[in-house]
């Protein structure tokens, strides 16, 4: 059994490691908490001065810059929806000025094609009321003419015909009594 | 003899040290890989710090390791328990680190020993009692009489109440302890029978595929206890700093 660990060489140990369980060796207790109390509270030091802190501000860097990338993107986004509002606007002045550029010049190109209308018009009544006064006096000739044309038909009808020879006055009763 | 599963656990010097005061110095086994595990964390986190923007592989796993332990604390104990941090964390890592080694077949392992969890399990609880006194004066001994019971319900709670309080290292370092010697021994004599079927020869070193995938099982229970008995103390820790802070719970 243990007894065969002859490199250790204090007696002590021995004897009691071969007693039982190794842990219960009260023997062995204080080397092991001296040498833990030392390692421990090397670690303890170097990661509570040197290691942590690193580690930690290394987190908080990270989490700082993300914060001042978040601030500065939402800043950003600020700035361009402000841009884009501006944009709106400059856009929407220039639609109602182009709007009313359109509105003045058709309403004066109506005024204008209006304006060549009546006049237009108003020669086109000129030339159509002496045109029908030209028609009117030449209706009349025709109808003036019409009785001397009707007389004398008249009159070559009779004589070709009837061999009578009236005389141009009763011709002319006759034929105003068939008008009238 | 190596064929005997306590042969593991045995202390042994490499270098004789004097007395110094109450404490034999003598440097052993145990010593050594108390130092093993101590510089493995700290060239493990030491490389881990290399504080870039974007982390490394190896700074990730530090920052993992900061948080887990740093919500620990705040989740347990609370926020203004911030201060005990680098301990909770030498705490959970040394042991871990202490447990893990321990899997190697031939390594100590150092928290498989009493008086290694007991000097551990003692530091904190007595940490906690004279913090809690630093901290409240005399009204840390409310600890052992919550406030709203009955009168004659404080005979029972109060004497309740100081022997779970002094229970508290017993078990700490008794469970730590327990757990890692009983997951070697339990390696170990199956290892021993393994090796005592094979000799046998014929059938029974057939059979010797027996204890071999048994064996394999508890060396990954083995890695899982070790992992857990870390965590159990680190958060039982948090746990008892609680105390300190909240002495009407």
């Amino acid at each position: 059994m243990a007894t065969e660990t002859t490199h250790v060489e204090d007696a002590t140990h021995v004897a009691e490691a071969s007693s039982g369980l190794p842990q219960l060796d009260f023997s062995t207790w204080s080397s092991q908490i001296f040498w833990l109390i030392i390692s421990f509270s090397l670690l303890y030091i170097v990661l509570w001065k040197l290691i942590l802190p690193r580690i930690g501000t290394g987190i908080n860097d990270r989490a700082d810059r993300i914060a001042d990338d978040l601030d500065a993107a939402s800043g950003m986004q600020k700035e361009s929806e402000q841009a884009s509002d501006a944009y709106d606007r400059v856009m929407a002045n220039a639609k109602a000025k182009a709007h009313n550029i359109a509105e003045t010049t058709r309403k004066s190109v109506d005024a204008d094609i209006a304006a060549e209308i009546e006049a237009a018009e108003a020669k086109f009544a000129v030339k159509q009321s002496a045109a029908e006064d030209r028609i009117g006096k030449i209706r009349n000739e025709a109808l003036s003419k019409i009785d001397v044309v009707a007389q004398e038909t008249t009159l070559a009808i009779l004589e070709k015909f009837g061999n009578i020879k009236p005389t141009a006055a009763s011709v002319k009763s006759a034929i105003s009594n068939v008008k009238s | 003899m190596a064929a005997d599963p306590m042969h593991q656990f045995e202390i042994k010097p490499i270098i004789e040290g004097p007395q110094l005061g109450p404490f034999d110095t003598t440097f052993t086994n145990s010593s050594l890989w108390m130092f093993v595990a101590v510089f493995g964390i700290i060239i493990l986190f030491g490389l881990a710090t290399s504080r870039k923007l974007i982390p490394g592989r190896l700074q990730s796993f530090g920052e993992i390791c900061y948080e887990f332990i740093m919500d620990m604390i705040k989740d347990t104990t609370g926020p203004e328990a911030v201060k005990y941090f680098p301990l909770v964390f030498a705490l959970f890592f040394f042991i871990l680190f202490a447990n893990l080694l321990g899997m190697n077949p031939w390594a100590f392992t150092t928290t498989s020993h009493l008086a290694v969890t007991a000097a551990l399990s003692f530091f904190v609880v007595g940490l906690v009692f004279i913090m809690g006194i630093a901290k409240n004066g005399l009204k840390f001994f409310k600890i052992f009489a919550p406030s709203g019971l009955p009168f004659i319900m404080y005979f029972l709670i109060v004497p309740i109440e100081i022997i779970s309080f002094i229970a508290r290292p017993v078990a700490l370092s008794v469970r730590l302890f327990a757990n890692m010697m009983a997951g070697h021994v339990m390696l170990k004599v199956f290892a021993i029978f393994i090796a005592f079927l094979v000799g046998s020869g014929g059938i029974f070193a057939g059979a010797a595929i027996v204890p071999i995938i048994g064996t394999t099982a508890i060396v990954a229970l083995e890695f899982l206890v070790a992992a857990l008995q870390a965590f159990v103390f680190a958060i039982l820790t948090c746990v008892y700093l609680n105390d300190v802070y909240h002495v009407d719970h």
